[in-house]
């Protein structure tokens, strides 16, 4: 066997997903998503430098119904990550590992990341 | 003098790769840092929503939040770079395509950071 081709952990394929696993993936591709948004924040901060011209430019861009919506995305993603991420941290103390607190946790992360991103687009749009 | 430390000293802060505690610390402080600067980006985006372009620069402008702006950028790219690392690492199991992909990702945050701040720098200083 090619060791190119042997299973490695983690292999996503094999397990049932289960909520802590769905909320462990999430944290995974809500990073990664966050990190190709970055992109965003360049573009504000580049075109703010740049000039009135092409900060009236990226605010319009940044204003099509595309780009809100891949904002409330970003929103949603930054404010999951973050409740997330503290969480995590949270574990990385040794405390609330127990199935029954992780799941609490994990519940009250997910609805708070929605709404606080309802909150702050709610008043936006 | 490594040859007197005796094998548990040597162990010490190694994994079974050798190496990553450093790195796990570094996820977890630039983490820690990114809270309250998240916290504060959200805030000041709220406070920022259809500001024109005088107000956006006035505001970057400001010397406090021009500081809180070039530490948010430093920490999310820093966090970012060895957040995205580590997905690569699990996932990417060609070895060649792998280091590619380090190679890019760590080019792009080095190279986000630098922009961000030099525009940061160009707005807070004109």
């Amino acid at each position: 066997m090619n060791s190119n081709q042997r299973p490695l952990s983690p292999h996503l394929q094999v397990y049932r997903p289960q909520w802590s696993s769905v909320l462990s993936i999430l944290h995974r591709i809500s990073g990664v998503a966050l990190s190709a948004g970055t992109g965003l924040v360049v573009l504000w901060l580049v075109a703010l430098a740049s000039g009135a011209d092409s900060f009236g430019r990226t605010v319009e861009f940044l204003s099509h119904p595309i780009s809100l919506i891949m904002l409330i995305a970003w929103t949603l993603a930054l404010f999951y990550h973050l409740l997330n991420g503290i969480r995590h941290l949270i574990w990385d103390t040794g405390m609330m590992l127990e199935l029954k607190p992780a799941r609490t946790s994990g519940w009250i992360v997910a609805i708070s990341a929605v709404i606080l991103t309802a909150v702050v687009w709610g008043g936006a749009l | 003098m490594s040859r007197y430390r005796n094998p548990l000293e040597r162990a010490r802060n190694h994994g079974a790769a050798g190496s990553g505690v450093e790195h796990w610390w570094a996820q977890r402080f630039s983490a820690i840092l990114l809270v309250p600067l998240m916290a504060w980006l959200v805030w000041s985006m709220s406070v920022l929503a259809g500001a024109g372009y005088s107000e956006a620069h006035a505001w970057l402008g400001a010397p406090w939040n021009a500081a809180m702006a070039l530490l948010l950028i430093g920490a999310m790219f820093y966090h970012a770079r060895l957040g995205v690392q580590v997905v690569i690492e699990d996932y990417v199991h060609h070895r060649a395509t792998e280091l590619a992909l380090q190679l890019v990702v760590a080019i792009a945050a080095l190279a986000g950071a630098i922009v961000s701040a030099i525009a940061i720098l160009q707005v807070a200083l004109s």
